[in-house]
């Protein structure tokens, strides 16, 4: 497969979803057929994926586990308010550019073949979307909690996210040598461009289901019983239901059940449950009205 | 297939999702890499290219029931020749009830409705999702009545199966059965999560009824007359007033990011792109200290301080969801505003500011708005014009130049005396004054409304019947 710039795929990286679903599964990561289906098809059609949900359910995690089980190189750009084109893209070295330029003065050198020097690789310091571009290997690129750059920042990710290819002014276009797998995940605080949207496939990973949940447990939690991470999975359910100011989240979950484990608590009782919920909610108000659900009989 | 799809993406859009030529393009695609048969799979490919805010999901998985019900090998409907999976699950559910000696044979017709309802709890007690598919099937073919043609809604065959199936006594019943089976007493704990789990299973296989009823409606009629009837709006334009219990959770649901974005906006908008006309005096003030050049530029701030922010509600029914909204849309954003000070009435009125200081929980603070409150003075039936009245004299004094009064409601006063001069001298004194009405703009003046003799005293009344236009206004205000 060639896209229209003439950046050469790989070859299909999965076989099918139910593939994507077994092989996360062997590194630990339980997916849903939501999960699977997207993964599959951003392979397929070359696109992101815009990963969005609650905090805590994975959504980092999914593009570690995709690029370990796809034997990719992970790079990673953590956005923050105020990153910008030289810490996202490249910057040029300029210490080394200024050096290069000193020790040069007085050979007579003139200035075009000096500039086309100082602007040239060496001096090229790569960030991490430049290094997805450029790399050899697979590569899966994970760009963690876009929604906390500006909308402006944003134009930045265009030309990537839909050519695979950076433009530098002093160098001209960089095409990628291999497409990478690329996640987007987002905590939903503020609404992303449509430019961005229209350009991803949008993938909502939500709590998971009574039973994944479970598998979770499981998969995460050294020597749990079946027992016992079932019974995690139904309480954490139950308290989900309730109108809280944050629900627990999956790593909430794991917490929790890591500190039975450490408690050696085999089956959960109310008593258990309330001196323990502490780990599970964060906020006062949440603890209070969990504890008084608890305790009523209806 | 193309064309399938294409009639789907056109219904989507009359749904009032937004899909883009790109998306429908990818969407083409897509559908070439995953069969229809997997498809929960080749669902979530269609929505991972057509949509893009989780808030249109539902809308979005209606449509899509609609048009893809009848594709894939289970979903066959028919008796007889072509068995599907379904139908073949059914036959080994039959087999087991016979071998255990209560059950007829083919179909449910020969049951008795005791042995339905046996065979009905033991697959909802072993929540096997085939299973509960197989009797979902079977219980509509018995009980609707479904005949081709017949000019009557979903609802109501969905209300002829239910209740042939007494699907109220089986939470009791299964509950008991529990019990009976547990070794030793269910602590309270227990109790509640399994009957949790018993009511999650009930409502699963509700849906799967209600999912077999339309794919019997959609065979009948066509997916686009289907669809058509179906068409539901999406949250941030459901209605305040007329939203149905589901419709309300909905919106619920979507509040809470929606504020979220709203405040991280507002935060932003306050901190960039506020400069005003150069402060001269400032400037050279500050240039002093770069030996008289003026380095360092200021500027005025064209804002005054943040208002202080008076809202007064009419909380009784027709609005009280329209009040509740904009409260909590209010209070999630109070940082906003200096001060931000509630009062509720029917045809009293009560001052429930300190609800919401008590408290970070703003459903909290509403929940004890709507118990809690002193807004009944006669009959609880809205006074507009008396509530006004009381707010004007133990509170008129607060109004002053920086405050910014709301005043909500539909301006029903079941013909009471308006003393609309309250207003007025609240537009005198405070910085604004907004009318916000959650009734369509066409029904404003008609009746007992009369929100037009009040508006005359105001800086403008504004329609809020959703979220959407609620969100425009606030937005606006801060
Ligand atoms: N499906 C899953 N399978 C296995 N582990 C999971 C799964 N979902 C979440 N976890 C675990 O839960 C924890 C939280 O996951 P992660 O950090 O990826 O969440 P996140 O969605 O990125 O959260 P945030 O929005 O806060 O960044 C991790 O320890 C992760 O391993
Ligand atoms: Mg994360």
């Amino acid at each position: 497969m060639t896209t229209d710039n003439g950046a050469v795929a790989d070859t299909n990286r999965f076989q099918n979803v139910q593939g994507v679903r077994d092989d996360l599964k062997e590194v630990n990561y339980l997916a849903d057929d939501g999960i699977a289906g997207v993964a599959f098809l951003a392979d397929r059609l070359g696109k992101p994926i815009l990963v969005e949900g609650p905090a805590g359910t994975g959504k980092t995690q999914l593009a570690k586990s995709i690029a370990e089980i796809t034997g990719s190189k992970l790079i990673r750009l953590q956005c923050y308010e105020g990153l910008d084109e030289s810490k996202a893209l490249y910057e040029w070295n300029y210490k080394k550019q200024l050096l290069r330029i000193q020790t040069e003065r007085g050979d007579n050198e003139d200035w075009t073949e000096m500039k086309d020097d100082i602007f040239s690789d060496e001096f090229l310091l790569t960030r991490p979307l430049l290094e997805a571009i450029t790399a050899d290997e697979p590569v899966v690129l994970l760009i963690d909690e876009v929604d906390r750059v500006e909308v402006e920042t944003e134009a930045l990710l265009l030309e990537i996210l839909s050519d695979y290819q950076v433009s530098i002014p002093e160098l001209g276009t960089i095409t990628a040598k291999q497409i990478p797998l690329v996640f987007l995940t987002s905590n939903n605080t503020r609404e992303l461009s449509e430019a961005l949207k229209r350009r991803c496939l949008y993938l909502h990973v939500d709590y998971p289901e009574l039973d994944r949940e479970r598998e979770i447990v499981l998969a995460k939690v050294p020597d749990i019983t079946e027992s016992l991470a079932d019974q995690v999975a139904r309480i954490v359910r139950s308290i989900r239901q309730l109108d809280l100011k944050k629900a627990p989240s999956v790593s909430e979950t794991l917490d929790w059940a890591r500190t039975l484990m450490i408690l050696n608590i085999d089956t959960i009782d109310e008593q258990t449950a309330k001196e323990t919920l502490n780990i599970l909610l964060k906020y006062q108000t949440d603890i209070a009205k969990a504890t008084k659900e608890l305790s009523v009989d209806d | 297939m193309l064309e399938l799809l294409n009639g789907f993406v056109v219904e989507l859009r009359n749904a009032g999702l937004p899909v883009s030529l790109t998306e429908n393009l990818d969407a083409m695609e897509a559908v070439q890499h995953i069969p229809i048969e997997d498809r929960d799979a080749f669902k979530y490919a269609l929505g991972a290219t057509l949509i893009k805010n989780h808030a249109h999901w539902r809308s979005f998985e209606t449509v899509f029931e609609v048009y893809f019900s009848l594709r894939g090998p289970e979903y066959k409907i028919g008796d007889g020749d072509d068995e599907t999976d379904i139908d073949e699950m059914w036959r080994e559910m039959q087999e087991q009830q016979q071998q255990e000696g209560n059950g007829g044979q083919g179909g449910m017709d020969g049951m008795t409705p005791e042995e339905i309802a046996q065979m009905l709890m033991q697959a909802l007690m072993n929540g096997d999702q085939g299973m509960m598919r197989a009797m979902a099937k079977q219980s509509v073919q018995r009980f609707a009545g479904m005949e081709p043609g017949r000019p009557v809604g979903g609802t109501y065959y969905l209300y002829r199966t239910l209740r042939n199936l007494d699907l109220d006594g089986m939470l009791d019943k299964m509950m008991e059965q529990s019990r009976e089976d547990a070794p030793d007493d269910l602590t309270s704990l227990e109790e509640r999560l399994e009957k949790e789990e018993y009511a999650d299973r009930i409502e699963k296989f509700k849906g799967e009824i209600e999912a077999e009823i339309r794919r019997r409606l959609v065979e009948d009629r066509g997916a686009e007359a289907m669809a058509k009837t179906l068409r539901k709006p999406l949250p941030e334009d459901v209605e305040f007033m007329h939203a149905s219990r589901d419709e309300m959770t909905a919106l619920k649901k979507s509040l809470q990011p929606l504020t979220r974005k709203l405040a991280a906006r507002l935060a932003r908008k306050r901190k960039h792109g506020r400069k005003g006309p150069l402060d001269f005096r400032n400037t050279v003030r500050h240039s002093l200290s770069y030996g008289g050049v003026p380095a360092e530029p200021k500027f005025k701030y064209p804002r005054p301080a943040k208002p202080e922010l008076m809202v007064v509600a009419d909380i009784s029914g027709s609005v009280a969801a329209f009040a509740r909204f904009t409260l909590m849309l209010v209070y999630a954003i109070s940082g906003q505003f200096s001060k931000v000070r509630s009062f509720v009435f029917i045809d009293g009125l009560d001052e429930v500011t300190d609800y919401f200081k008590a408290t970070e929980d703003i459903t909290e603070a509403i929940h004890r708005v709507n118990t809690e409150a002193d807004v009944v003075w006669v009959d609880g039936h809205s006074d507009y014009g008396h509530a006004f009245e009381v707010f004007w004299n133990q509170y008129g004094k607060d109004v002053g130049p920086k405050t910014t009064v709301l005043l909500l409601g539909d301006a029903r006063n079941n013909y009471h005396a308006s003393q609309s001069w309250v207003v007025k001298e609240i537009q005198q004194k405070a910085r604004h004054v907004y009318w916000l009405n959650p009734e369509p703009k066409s029904y404003w003046n008609t009746g007992d409304s009369i929100v037009g003799e009040y508006g005359t005293h105001t800086d403008g009344v504004y329609e809020c019947r959703n979220l959407r236009q609620l969100e425009g206004f606030v937005e606006k205000l801060a």
